[in-house]
């Protein structure tokens, strides 16, 4: 009983609520704006602007619940039962989701359309957090990290099958969780230098990957080795070696590309500065640890140079003409660059104080695709130039650090992991959505939260936090 | 590193990334403006209001190039329902199967036309839209965008006038003021006066939407530019007579140029055959079969076609050898039905020898020019042939010829005189003497002039002395021609010595049985005219008259060229006489001669090659 007083008497934390309800405003004045007709004066339920306003008392009524009425136990207590739960909701949707421009993301009941995609993001995080939350979950054991991974990736592996990329990339989110539980900071760097290694591969060449690689690799060595000028002297020459190796081969192998080789020709063409290498670590390290540890960093390195081509011929077509976009390799604004190039324009004519509300001729005339939900942001740049598009950055910045530093103070460490998934999953929506938005990202279609339109993902994010903002109020 | 310290290294990870974003927005938003003109190229429609081009008017003020409303029917394939196919065409006078072919063209492009409008039918006259208008319910997805187009109220002058056509690529690149669809003058004033006449295209802007559907006009209009009219162009031209001048020309070959003496104004240029009018409006219909006209009604004859002069130059050696002084008015010459000096013989018709200059000119004797001209070209004062001949040049090119006179008439020729060097090239260094070259003294040989070039002479003449470049465009108040026009052009020859070819001018109309233009005297009116009857290697001679009248303050002179119709008195001379009349009295009362002239052909006579 003592419980249920302190529930009452206790107040959610003021910050994040007023960030969100500050993002959801914002959030439907833009929505109005994109989706008003002019010559209609009279309000209209029907149309999207109308459809989010009941999308938002909705989930309004369901965070009053979930914050006043649903005990706090129940999160722990039935974590695993909602994520099998939401688990076969996903694989039926995969079955009898409608197909909607590809994707078959969406359930469809009568006059309402979920995404359950969206929700296996709460009960995902439940899970992570009922999961790591024992006391015997360490990252460093393989069975703990291998159920850690279980759990996050069923549920990618789930959505990949839905065609919903987007939201399944939102889940390595849950990556940074791991990171502060413990997992090696390693993992991550060893994703951002994939993800480095894969662009300068398709930007540049493979060669131009590997010799990048191999300086990196060179670089790491002399930090960690007692004669580091040695390293670079040996490390010079091994990166000079592989620019003139072109030279000692015909050029044109590798001007064309790995394509047009044959696997025995690359093995050879990598065997000689490889050797080369890891002799002169070993000469110069006399520990095993290393070599094995440099061996596999380099092995990973080229599995990712030689996979990037792989990759981008075995990407659904838009989703590589989307990459190529990004990077440069494809100029084609009329095509698949439409998107962006158009959501730059309208951004970028905002200038500074924008146009002002309901005067941005590029969302107001349908410029820009998906202007509502995925490209609200060109809406808010528009309208109300950067100092709108600082405001949301700023408001999503405070609810982000807030709830890593709320997250650290929790006395319960279920509490904790589930701060930690909310605010990092905020975290990639945020990145993904806006860095798409002005052209820093690939087009990948995830909503802005609390921002853009669609019930799936307002009710997604308004539960998510709701039930945080009532951990947290327990925790005092 | 503790682990607890891990959510510091995130929180810098969070900063670092809404850094980047924030820092890129700036660039976008702030820093970089290029995106902000693209987005109002995106946004905003532009259309197009297009000015009334100006007026070509004649020097009475009456309209010579005027403008009518046409209409361009448009069509959005999007909008457009099935409809009744074969009433549209009877509205249009249309064939279905344009329409089908129209259709299908359409379907086939359907998601590159989109939204766009599309032009479906150019210049639809006013009476066929009419019809439209009031069908138009039947036919949703059309519209009629009003356009001006040309009319000519006396259907005459289009040479001058010359035509608009629609501007092409390589126009545009040239001239990057101009869109497609625009229309530019490309021959004549619609080409040589296109800046003042094209007046200012004003446009409304709309806001669009990425269809291209037009939702709603810009700030009501608030930065909208009104179109402004084109400038109308006085011209010097006369309508009346240009008409007149041009229905005696009627299948001759050939042109009539009528100057006003005292001020240079071209009062008529007609030149035969011409682009008929009803051509010009439409001339992409017609332009092809224009191009393969062998008469090439394209070309100005008039101020581009030099031809040798014929008798009418003696007027020039006549003067040139009484300020030389080599002879005088009362030097009597003899002439044996011509002039003979060894083997050479310059032929000449029967009459009463021997004469003084008044009565040579009078019966054009051929003799009588062939001693003026060797008189001056042998003056002894001069020591040679060749200086001689330089000095004559040089009083012939005082005269206009031999160079372009510098009008404002598009691609005006300056016709050929020959120079010492093409004599020295034919005979042999300094080998040629006054006997050589003969055929000059009668307007034969190596000399080529336009008729512009002979009209000018006769004004030169009327004027005693001096001439106005000629010119089609009347200076008006507002805009005054160039100074130029305005100085007189004194030849080199004293202006009391015209007073004695004037005499022999008048003798050459009014001076009896022996005189060669007697059948062309108009009553009332003194005219001073002269005959020419120009060999030519490409048939019949061609037939010259060159006159002025009245005698004493000159309102008009003129000059007729017709090609290979024979004497100078036999066509030219006739038409120019009934020019003189038709401007002088405003109306002729020879009928017969005129109904002659203007119904008879002869286009026959004009050897012409296919094109």
């Amino acid at each position: 009983m003592t419980r249920a007083a302190d529930t009452t008497r206790r107040k959610p934390d003021w910050v994040v609520l007023a960030c969100c309800l500050f993002l959801t405003v914002f959030g439907w004045l833009n929505i109005y704006s994109a989706s008003c007709v002019d010559d209609v004066q009279v309000f209209e339920w029907g149309t999207r602007y109308g459809m989010q306003l009941i999308w938002i008392a909705v989930s309004a009524v369901i965070s009053l619940l979930i914050l006043h009425v649903i005990p706090t136990n129940f999160y722990p207590t039935f974590a695993r039962e909602t994520y099998i739960l939401m688990a076969l909701l996903l694989i039926a949707t995969i079955i009898v989701g409608a197909d909607i421009k590809g994707s078959h993301s969406w359930l469809v009941l009568g006059p309402i359309r979920l995404q359950p995609a969206e929700f296996s993001k709460i009960t995902t995080a439940l899970a992570l957090a009922a999961l790591m939350e024992t006391y015997d979950f360490r990252f460093d054991k393989p069975r703990s990290a291998l159920q850690g991974f279980g759990v996050m990736l069923a549920p990618v592996l789930l959505i990949l099958l839905q065609h919903e990329t987007g939201l399944a990339l939102v889940y390595l989110g849950f990556l940074l969780c791991f990171y502060r539980e413990g997992m090696s900071g390693q993992v991550i760097l060893a994703g951002f230098i994939a993800i480095g290694l894969f662009i300068l591969t398709l930007v540049a060449s493979p060669h131009v990957a590997l010799t990048v690689m191999a300086a990196i690799a060179v670089i790491f060595a002399a930090g960690r080795s007692h004669f580091p000028g040695k390293v670079l002297l040996y490390g010079a020459g091994i990166v000079l070696f592989m620019w003139l190796l072109p030279l000692l081969w015909k050029w044109r192998w590798f001007a064309q590309g790995p394509g047009n080789l044959s696997p025995a020709t690359w093995i050879a063409i990598l065997a000689t500065p490889l050797s080369l290498f890891f002799a002169i670590r070993l000469l110069i390290v006399r520990h095993k640890r290393y070599i094995a540890n440099a061996l596999l960093a380099f092995l990973f390195g080229a599995a990712v140079v030689f996979s990037a081509d792989w990759a981008m011929s075995h990407l659904k077509e838009h989703q590589r003409l989307r990459v190529e976009s990004l990077l440069g390799l494809r100029d084609d604004p009329t095509g698949v660059g439409y998107n962006v190039h158009q959501s730059k324009i309208a951004i970028g004519s905002g200038g500074f104080a924008g146009k002002g509300f309901l005067d941005g001729t590029q969302t107001r005339m349908n410029f820009v695709p998906e202007q509502t939900t995925d490209f609200i942001f060109c809406t808010v740049g528009e309208e109300w130039g950067f100092l709108g598009s600082l405001a949301i950055l700023a408001a999503f910045l405070i609810l982000i650090i807030r709830i890593y530093n709320r997250a650290e103070q929790q006395k319960s460490r279920f509490n904790r992991i589930y701060g930690y998934c909310l605010a990092s999953c905020l975290l990639m929506h945020v990145t993904i959505n806006i860095g798409m938005t002005i052209g820093l990202m690939p087009v990948i279609g995830i909503p802005l939260p609390f921002v853009s339109y669609g019930g799936s993902s307002m009710l997604a994010f308004s539960i998510m936090t709701a039930i945080w903002l009532r951990l947290d109020m327990e925790n005092r | 590193m503790d682990v607890r310290d891990r959510k510091s290294v995130l929180v810098l990870a969070v900063c670092i990334i809404f850094a980047i974003l924030a820092g890129w927005l700036f660039y976008l938003q702030v820093i970089n403006t290029r995106y902000r003109v693209i987005a109002e190229n995106n946004a905003l429609k532009y259309e197009i209001r297009y000015p009334a081009r100006g007026l070509l008017k004649d020097r009475n003020g009456n309209i010579l190039v005027g403008n009518r409303i046409v209409y361009d029917i448009m069509v959005t394939p999007r909008d457009m329902p099935p409809f009744d196919t074969v009433e549209f065409c009877t509205i249009f006078g249309l064939d279905t199967a344009f329409m089908h072919a129209k259709f299908r063209e359409y379907r086939l492009y359907r998601s590159r036309i989109g939204y766009q409008t599309l032009t479906l039918l150019k210049q639809v006259p006013a009476e066929q839209y009419h019809v439209f208008a009031e069908k138009s319910f039947m036919f949703p997805g059309f519209s009629a965008t009003p356009r001006t187009t040309r009319t000519y109220p006396y259907q005459a002058a289009g040479n001058l006038v010359g035509y608009l056509s629609e501007v092409d690529a390589a126009f545009i690149r040239d001239h990057p003021e101009y869109r497609s669809g625009d229309y530019s003058g490309r021959t004549g004033m619609e080409e040589a006066y296109e800046m003042q006449l094209r007046g200012e295209k004003g446009y409304s802007i709309y806001l669009r939407d990425v269809h291209n559907r037009v939702r709603e006009h810009y700030m009501n209009g608030k930065y909208d530019l009104q179109a402004v009219a084109g400038e109308d162009i006085t011209m010097t031209i006369d309508g009346d007579l240009q008409a007149y001048g041009e229905k005696l020309m009627n299948r001759k070959v050939g042109s009539v140029v009528a100057i006003e003496p005292s001020t240079g104004e071209i009062l008529a240029m007609v030149s035969s055959p011409g682009i008929k009018t009803e051509q010009l409006a439409e001339i992409g219909r017609y332009y092809d079969q224009i191009m393969k006209d062998p008469y090439r009604p394209m070309f100005n004859r008039a101020a581009m076609s030099p031809q040798p002069p014929g008798s009418v130059f003696k007027l020039v050696n006549g003067l040139i050898g009484l300020q030389e002084g080599v002879f005088t008015p009362n030097t009597y010459y003899p002439c044996n039905s011509g002039y003979s000096v060894g083997k050479l013989k310059v032929g000449c018709h029967g009459h009463s020898s021997p004469l003084d200059l008044d009565h040579a000119l009078m019966t054009s004797c051929n003799s009588y020019f062939c001693y003026v001209f060797r008189a001056i070209i042998d003056n002894p004062k001069y020591g040679s042939t060749q200086e001689g001949f330089a000095h004559w040049k040089q009083y012939v090119e005082s005269f206009g010829f031999g160079h372009k006179l510098g009008t404002d008439i598009p691609g005006e020729q300056g016709g050929t005189l020959p120079s010492a060097e093409r004599y020295d090239r034919m005979h042999g260094k300094n080998r040629w003497r006054s006997l050589s070259i003969i055929s000059l003294s009668i307007g034969q040989g190596e000399i080529g002039c336009t008729p512009l070039h002979l009209a000018n002479l006769a004004a030169t003449v009327a004027n005693r002395g001096y001439y106005y470049i000629p010119h089609i465009r009347k200076s008006t108040p507002e805009s005054p021609i160039d100074s130029r026009y305005m100085k007189r052009q004194y030849t080199m020859v004293d202006t009391s010595l015209f007073c004695e070819v004037i005499e022999g001018m008048r003798l050459a109309v009014h001076g009896g049985p022996e005189a060669t233009a007697r059948s062309v005297a108009i009553p009332g009116i003194t005219m001073c005219g002269k005959t020419g009857t120009a060999q030519n290697p490409h048939g019949d001679e061609h037939s010259v008259f060159i006159c002025f009248a009245p005698k004493d303050n000159p309102q008009i002179a003129v000059a007729a060229y017709v090609e290979n119709a024979g004497f100078g008195s036999a066509w030219a001379a006739p038409i120019a006489s009934l020019m003189v009349e038709r401007y002088l009295n405003g109306k002729v009362e020879r009928k017969d001669l005129e109904q002659r002239i203007s119904s008879t052909s002869l286009l026959h006579k004009v050897r012409v090659r296919r094109r």
